[in-house]
């Protein structure tokens, strides 16, 4: 039965792997790809390791697979022309691949576990353990280095993704904070006598008193640079602001 | 020497493994245009090496395997991030994905 539910996984796990290398669309390699890692993780559950299937299916089912979806999905890219060299290069490829499985099945061939492998120490979950809470009694004494590193890669990786695609915006709305305090209520606030039962709107409008508004925001923020700012007031009035005073 | 893996023996995960590394290096050398597909293609050839790992340490029943597999998913991830990350900078700067082209850096 065992057996069965094996090579059920392997053939999806091979020719889904298949797929990933050979598909037409980037965005059926990814879901392929997906596929692939969940047989994978029914191959792990096989052997034993529940705690690993689980974490390869939560994080690369979860996250990494739906990351390249991500950017396959944002990055416009004419697919057509991916595909244009594919000819010619798919000899050289089954020629090194084919070399390269002749080569493994040789080695797999002459090769056998030691007959004394009992004798190297291993570390041997303690009985009655499950996968998972023998995999941390092992992870935090004698890997423990090893998974701090493991820590400071991650956050060196997720710093450098955010550091490689962040861009100064045009658009990023700023405060300059000098100017912000030196504002004052006389030149922030308008206040404005409204008759009883007519509103802002039949008066002209609310105009902000620009000399504050644009002034106490970084120049380029709001999309307004420093020099558009007097022409966007009103003219006619004592409204000139900008940030040439 | 089959400790955990039962019936089945450590030939036949070898085996898949070794498909499977062979797929990844496949993929690599067939899409020469698509960075993406050749990123997933490293994720193949490193789920083989884990798949490597996970079928040794059941079959010695030496819980070190798991634990190098859990580096190795760590640092996969890492690299596919960063990767991809990278594909989004240069599609931004360039236009295209398209390995051939990048060729700025000649070294």
């Amino acid at each position: 039965m065992t057996q069965i539910v094996f090579y059920v996984f392997a053939t999806v796990l091979v020719l889904s792997a298949g797929m990933v290398v050979s598909a037409r669309n980037p965005v059926h390699s990814v879901l392929f790809l997906i596929l692939a890692f969940f047989n994978a993780a029914g191959l792990f559950l096989i052997a034993g390791a529940e705690f690993l299937a689980m974490i390869l299916v939560i994080v690369y089912v979860g996250a990494v697979a739906v990351l390249f979806l991500f950017v396959v999905m944002m990055l416009d890219v004419r697919f057509t022309r991916m595909r244009e060299g594919l000819q010619r290069y798919a000899p050289f490829g089954a020629a090194v691949g084919g070399v390269l499985f002749a080569e493994l099945a040789l080695a797999f061939g002459h090769w056998r576990i030691a007959a004394n492998i009992a004798d190297v120490p291993h570390l041997v979950p303690a009985p009655g353990r499950t996968n998972t809470a023998a995999l941390g009694d092992v992870l935090y004494t004698h890997y423990v280095f090893l998974f701090e590193a493991c820590g400071v890669v991650l956050l060196v990786a997720m710093i450098g993704a955010i550091v490689l695609t962040l861009r100064e915006r045009p658009m990023g709305r700023r405060q300059n904070i000098d100017r912000q305090h030196e504002r004052t209520a006389a030149e922030s606030v308008e206040m404005m006598a409204l008759p009883l039962g007519r509103g802002v709107a039949e008066l002209g409008g609310f105009r902000r008193p620009d000399k504050s508004y644009y002034v106490a925001s970084v120049p380029g923020s709001y999309g307004v640079t420093a020099e558009a700012v007097p022409q966007a007031a009103p003219a006619g009035d004592d409204r000139k602001g900008g940030l040439g005073q | 020497m089959t400790g955990g893996l039962g019936s089945i023996g450590i030939g036949p995960y070898l085996t898949v493994s070794a498909i499977l590394l062979v797929l990844g290096v496949f993929g690599i050398f067939l899409n020469r245009k698509n960075v993406i597909i050749i990123l997933m293609s490293i994720e193949l050839i490193l789920l083989s090496a884990n798949l490597n790992f996970v079928a040794f340490s059941s079959a010695l029943g030496d819980l070190s395997g798991q634990v190098f597999t859990l580096f190795v998913l760590t640092i996969a991830a890492a690299e596919s991030a960063i990767g991809l990350a990278i594909v989004t900078v240069y599609f931004r700067n360039r236009g295209s994905i398209e390995v051939e082209d990048i060729t700025m850096m000649k070294g």
